[in-house]
């Protein structure tokens, strides 16, 4: 079933405050073989509290995960994620198109921390693989 | 700057459950053949997000530190197929700078895994 086109320009609530330790910096630095940083996150780290925004849009809209490939993604920083950040997501649908059976959806989170600043913008574009795809 | 340092990553299927782990995408896509075929994939793929990590680590590597990328971002073109084997798939990030202004690098990146082109027009632009 197609996703429903009023969502498109909805803000979803913010998800849970994450706590960025030093421990969760040093485990994705080991899975992506990236060196490792006591205090500064590797750039894709940010995805960790978009994809809890991602999760939970999906949720809301009953789509489920595994249906779901990842078209297109986009940071821009306004610094880098660091230790002892409390950081949340905030999900925008921005666009929403039906190719082929499939839902095509653009979103993007803002990404911000404890005092509520801007630590970065990500955009993403959602694949939705139909049923019938 | 000098030349980008161009690398290449082996990948596993004992990487991706390490990533599914780190960063809690836990898409059956990523671990599940059964799945992974269910949806009309070829069999498990990697997480595109773990594809750009390893780009993302050739550029801070040959940036020289963490925390100087300013932008980042890719389409996800082709799927990185992982097999059930030992041996896994290699993934090769090539790159070069395309323009150095007011204290930022772009770089535009080649990202590939055999002849795919697995990550459409990645760039990055960074911090002197």
């Amino acid at each position: 079933m197609p996703i429903d086109q009023t969502l498109v320009g909805r803000e979803f609530p913010p998800t849970e405050p994450y706590a960025v330790t030093a421990v969760k910096l040093r485990e994705f630095a080991e899975a992506t073989g990236a060196p490792y940083d006591e205090r500064i996150a590797p750039p894709t780290f940010p995805i960790i509290v978009a994809f809890h925004a991602m999760n939970g849009f999906l949720a809301d809209v009953q789509v489920d995960l595994f249906r779901i490939v990842h078209g297109e993604q986009r940071f821009a920083y306004e610094r880098a994620v660091q230790a002892g950040d409390v950081l949340t997501a905030s999900l925008t649908v921005d666009t929403l198109r039906q190719i082929g059976g499939n839902d095509i959806i653009g979103t993007s989170s803002r990404i911000t921390d404890a005092d509520g600043a801007l630590v970065c913008t990500t955009k993403a574009t959602l694949i939705h693989r139909g049923e019938d795809a | 700057m000098s030349e980008f340092a161009d690398r290449e990553f082996r990948v596993t299927r004992a990487d991706l459950v390490r990533y599914a782990g780190a960063s809690g995408d836990f898409n059956p896509i990523h671990w599940s053949e059964r799945v992974a075929t269910s949806v009309g994939l070829p069999g498990v793929i990697a997480h595109g997000m773990f594809t750009m990590a390893l780009a993302a680590r050739a550029v801070e590597e040959w940036a020289g530190g963490p925390g100087r990328v300013v932008e980042f971002g890719c389409k996800f073109t082709k799927p990185v197929v992982v097999p059930d084997d030992d041996e896994g798939v290699v993934v090769r990030v090539a790159g070069r700078v395309t323009g150095e202004a007011d204290g930022l690098i772009s770089l535009a990146l080649e990202v590939t895994c055999g002849d795919d082109k697995v990550l459409g027009a990645p760039k990055a632009v960074i911090r002197a």
